[in-house]
Order: structure tokens, then C-alpha cells, then sequence
């Protein structure tokens, strides 16, 4: 008897991808038995744009190349500027750039949980999910002035401060959400239909996991304990941090360690309120970069690199962004191998894509 | 394919459910309610043209190139279409007479400019 | 916490044999990133194990061949790809290789020249 496979072109457009990437399944049958990957629809070339912008206005192109870690991606950038001109950003940037990035944290890990809902067709758990996470864009409205956007990174700190009475609205919110998430993250952990569809789906062991370089939330669900904020960019280094881990390494893991990671940037966030000093926001920046670095930074989404070549002028040679998805979508390829078809659409979900980051 | 078996609770959405059923929804009726605004919401540029001293800065540093700075004619424009409301022009602005301010740019049909010039006897002085 | 972040400079005959002794080693490919210089090309590998970071600089001429790391570490297929087709850096024998069509974009090696 021969065996005869199936191919089945899987997006760019589908009800459950958010975003465009393209996979060619190879199908026996139901099973999956070999995928490759496609993405590049959305090529803009924002890495390309350095060359002509000015450094400190570049800022502004870095964080619209994605609309979830916008306030990273501005952070990544300056901070790679900032060790290659040796400026020492003052405690209150650093400690409000903190405060942000969890922000950020907490409602792309709501978003995330929002979508995981909306495609395993629970539609009343996904508005709840995006219910709460209006809370915090609310709060970067009222602080940053933008919900998406926020133009606050400029290179030797951050542009805008918080007074006292936005600080202390955060704090309320943070608690406010701390007990109103509960409910909704209940329904995730011991709801027998996304038990069913999470448990035992997709299982990436720790090895397989380093291996194949997978990075954040999908590293740390297989039990490998590494998380790029331990390194003590911003004010990382004065908080009190264990990386969140998982052992079991399968896509209800991965949802599992999101939500604790949404607990952990509330603790985060109520930590660095507690411990903010006053003083300046930024320092002024004289002359112009030359070097280069290589910095890491924990987005929501997993571990990013950014990378600044300066030659001396204003215009910088080369900048350069590995997304977390870049290097997640190689190890989730490997998962889909072996899955039902059916499954397709919530494994790539469960890394989290961000293809629009990825491509730039 | 098996699948191991795992603990779950019975119906842990239905106290949300419930309690959603009976409270006043989490959105605004928009057009019959006016949308708020924050204070620092960047929705538009505005200019106070009589203190501008056409230095020219905002246009420099304009990310989209969106400012037009006349010198000679004492104009100031913008295309606010092209404007991606990041306010570095008001960052840099020597004078702050640059502001943005909340409310979004109006939906048009096409790019339009705005154009703002300066009154007569600052143009002199 | 102290961690390597450092940048060593490799020549073409010695890049494999560090390569497979990273990979024995227990290291990962972080990224994988190409420069535009006078003549050629600046390569950066980035390896990581735990908290540290190593990255190997390697030094091609324009229309030198570069070998391709996909068969030690497989899953570098997209950064490889990526640098081939934005830059025009030619690398041989890429596991998975997209052969210019993993970006849909209307010109090739946009990267390639400067400005």
C-alpha cells in the first residue's frame, strides 16, 4: 500500500491566527507529519531606517515596530545606546521604565489569555480577559499619553514622570486587578473544556527546549529557569525576582506560567512603587555614539535582542532586533510535527506570535 | 491519542457569568456619551504661533517630516495626517510654544495641510 | 548578576570547529546578525548558555561563500535565511533554505547598499 500525504496551506489568513504567517502542513491522514514555515508579508525594513533617521529620533521608529512591546522595544534600543555612550540613567528612569515594561507585561499576557479564549471558542472568557486588560491601557493613557504608543523612551531615560497621585492610582488598579483576575484565571486553570484542549498538547522537554534556543514563556514552561530580567537592566537588579517555571512543558504549562507571570509583574510593579526614589527622570546626551552592543531584554513574549552598531556620526550604522518570535517559531514547527490538525491553530498560538515584530 | 486525566472544577465561569448578567456594561455608549480623555493624551499639535521664532527645530526632528518651516513667508505647517503624534517636536522646541494637546485629528478625504502664519508685527520686531 | 556579554573576532578556518564545539558545549544560537561594511560583510553569531552570551564575529568578503550552521544547529534556519536575502550574504547549504522567498519584497537584498 502507498502512503499518500496531504498538504494543506494553513493561513496567512485564518479565523484564529491574529496575525500573517503561513505554514504548508503535511498531513497523513489527521496527523500533522511535516510543516514549514512562511512568514514575510509584512515586511516593512523599520532596520533599515536607522541609516537615515537621527539616533535620538529613531526612538520613535524602534517602538511602532510592534503594537504589544512597543514600550521594550523603545527601552531595548535606548538602552543599547545608553551602555554604548556610557550614560548612567538616573534611579527614577530606571525605576519608572520598570514600572511601564511590567505594564506592558501584564496586558500582553492579557491579550495573549484573551486570544487562547477566542480560539478555543470560549467568547465570553476572551472579553473578560480584554475587559480587565482596559484597565491597564487606561493607565498608560492617563501616565504616557498614548494606550499603544507611548513615546516616553528617549535616550538617557524616560521624557514623562509620574506623580504621586498616578502612582498611587496604579497601585489601586494593580490591586483592584489582582482580585477581579482571579475568576478569569480560575476558569483557565480548571475548566474542564480548555483543560481538555491544553493538557498534554504540544509537550516541548527542557532539553528540546534549549536546544532548539526557544525563548520566555515557552523556555520557562519546560522547566528551564532563565529569564533575561535577572541580568538587572533598569531597575531589575533591585527587585526581588525568581523566574516563574513549569515542568510539564505542554501548552497548558505555557498558559499556566503566563498567568503566574501576570501575578509576578503585579508584585513587581507594587515592589518598584514601594522602593521609587525622587530626583531627575533623564539625563541630557552630548555627542554622538560609536561602538557597539548587544543588549538582552525580556518582552512580554520572551527574551529580544538589540543590537547597535555607531560609527561616530548621528546616523547609526546598523540596528538590529531579534524578536522573541523569531526564535520561537523554529521550536514550535518541531511541536506541530505529530499533532492533529485540529490542534494546529492553538499550538501556534501557545508561542505567542508576533509576526509584525518578527518581520519589522 | 490518550490524554491523562487532570483536575477540573465544575462550572468556574458561571459566578462571572452571573454577575455580568446583572451590572451595567464595561463600555461607553459612545456617541450619546462624550469619550474621556487623560490629560496627557497626545491626540494633536497646536502652536501658538505669535511665539515661534521659525528656528525650525520641530522639522528636523520631525520622525515623518510631517512640519513645514518657512523662515522668510513666517509660516508654520503641518500635515496632520502624516503626523504620528510622538511629540518629539514639542520636546525639542526651544520657545514650548509647540503643545499637544488631547482630541484626535478629524477624519478627511484627503491629506490636507494646515497651514499657520505669523501676525504681521512679530514678523517685523 | 555578572554574565558574559562579549564579542570575539574568528577567521573562516577556525568558525565550524568553534561552532561544533559550542553546540557540544551545551550552547544555543541566540541570533544571528549581518552588518553592511567596505567590501563585505561583518557576521555575528550569538551564542547563549544560562546567563551568558558569546558572540563570534566573523569577516566575509562580498562574493565570499560563508557556510551554513543549520547542520549543527537546525533551528538557525530563519536568521540564516533572513541575512542571505536582506543582505545577499551567500551561505551555502541551508537546511531549509526559502532561496529568496521568505520575505515578500520587491526588491532584492534591499540591505545590501547603504542610505
Amino acid at each position: 500500500m502507498v502512503k499518500e500525504f496531504s498538504t494543506i496551506p494553513f493561513g496567512p489568513q485564518h479565523p484564529v491566527l491574529p496575525e500573517p504567517v503561513h505554514l504548508d502542513l503535511i498531513l497523513d491522514d489527521e496527523t500533522v507529519v511535516g510543516a514549514v514555515p512562511n512568514i514575510g508579508f509584512i515586511h516593512r525594513g523599520l532596520e533599515k531606517l536607522v541609516e537615515t533617521k537621527d539616533f535620538k529620533e529613531y526612538v520613535y521608529v524602534a517602538e511602532r515596530v510592534c503594537g504589544i512591546c512597543s514600550f521594550g522595544h523603545g527601552m531595548g534600543y535606548c538602552e543599547c545606546l545608553e551602555n554604548i555612550m556610557n550614560i548612567e540613567v538616573p534611579r527614577r528612569g530606571n525605576y519608572l521604565r520598570t514600572i511601564w515594561m511590567e505594564m506592558s507585561r501584564v496586558h500582553s499576557h492579557l491579550l495573549w489569555l484573551g486570544l487562547l479564549a477566542d480560539a478555543l471558542g470560549f467568547e465570553s472568557l476572551f472579553m473578560e480577559s480584554w475587559k480587565l486588560r482596559e484597565q491597564i491601557l487606561d493607565m498608560f493613557d492617563a501616565t504616557t499619553g498614548g494606550r499603544v504608543i507611548f513615546s516616553v523612551n528617549c535616550v538617557g531615560g524616560v521624557l514623562k514622570d509620574m506623580d504621586q497621585s498616578m502612582l498611587n492610582n496604579i497601585l489601586n488598579t494593580v490591586n483592584d486587578m489582582e482580585k477581579e483576575i482571579r475568576p478569569v484565571t480560575e476558569t483557565f486553570l480548571n475548566d474542564y473544556t480548555v483543560g481538555t484542549r491544553l493538557h498534554g498538547l504540544g509537550v516541548l522537554t527542557a532539553d528540546e527546549a534549549k536546544v532548539m534556543g526557544a525563548v520566555g514563556p515557552m523556555l520557562r514552561a519546560s522547566g528551564v529557569s532563565y529569564d533575561a530580567r535577572k541580568t538587572g537592566y533598569a531597575a531589575y537588579g533591585e527587585l526581588d525576582l525568581e523566574p516563574v517555571i513549569d515542568t510539564d512543558g505542554d501548552s497548558f504549562a505555557r498558559c499556566r506560567v503566563r498567568i503566574n507571570e501576570l501575578f509576578q509583574s503585579f508584585d513587581l510593579i507594587r515592589q518598584a512603587i514601594g522602593k521609587i526614589p525622587e530626583g531627575d527622570i533623564s539625563v541630557p546626551v552630548k555627542g554622538n555614539p560609536e561602538g557597539e552592543h548587544f543588549m538582552r531584554i525580556e518582552q512580554p513574549r520572551g527574551e529580544a535582542i538589540y543590537y547597535v552598531k555607531a560609527n561616530g556620526t548621528k546616523y547609526i550604522d546598523r540596528f538590529r532586533l531579534r524578536t522573541p518570535t523569531t526564535s520561537n517559531i523554529p521550536p514550535m514547527v518541531e511541536l506541530i510535527k505529530g499533532c492533529q490538525l485540529a490542534d494546529v491553530a492553538l499550538l501556534i498560538l501557545t508561542i505567542d506570535p508576533c509576526i509584525s515584530c518578527t518581520e519589522r | 491519542m490518550g490524554q491523562k486525566p487532570f483536575k477540573w472544577k465544575i462550572l468556574p465561569f458561571a459566578g462571572t457569568v452571573m454577575k455580568n448578567l446583572f451590572s451595567d456594561p464595561a463600555t461607553t455608549k459612545y456617541p450619546f456619551e462624550p469619550a474621556k480623555f487623560p490629560e496627557r493624551m497626545r491626540g494633536h499639535i497646536v502652536i501658538r504661533i505669535d511665539e515661534c521664532i521659525s528656528c525650525g527645530l520641530c522639522e528636523r526632528n520631525c520622525p515623518p517630516r510631517a512640519i513645514k518651516v518657512d523662515r522668510a513667508a513666517g509660516t508654520w505647517a503641518i500635515n496632520r495626517f502624516d503626523c504620528i503624534q510622538c511629540g518629539n517636536c514639542t520636546n525639542v522646541c526651544p520657545k514650548k510654544c509647540l503643545e499637544i494637546v488631547p482630541g484626535y485629528t478629524e477624519p478627511g478625504t484627503e491629506k490636507i495641510t494646515e497651514t499657520f502664519t505669523k501676525s504681521m508685527t512679530e514678523r517685523t520686531s | 548578576m555578572e554574565f558574559l556579554n562579549t564579542i570575539e573576532e574568528i577567521s573562516m578556518d577556525k568558525f565550524m570547529q568553534e561552532v561544533i564545539r559550542f553546540k557540544m558545549e551545551g550552547w544555543h544560537v541566540i541570533q544571528i546578525c549581518a552588518v553592511r561594511v567596505d567590501g563585505g560583510y561583518e557576521l555575528s553569531y550569538s551564542f547563549g548558555r544560562d546567563y551568558d552570551m558569546r558572540t563570534l564575529r566573523l569577516k566575509v568578503a562580498e562574493d565570499e561563500t560563508v557556510p551554513s550552521i543549520t547542520q549543527v544547529f537546525h533551528t538557525a534556519y530563519l536568521q540564516e535565511n533572513e541575512a542571505a536575502e536582506l543582505f545577499g550574504v551567500k551561505i551555502e547549504n541551508i537546511d531549509l533554505d526559502f532561496k529568496g522567498k521568505l520575505y515578500r519584497i520587491s526588491r532584492e537584498t534591499p540591505f545590501k547598499e547603504k542610505g
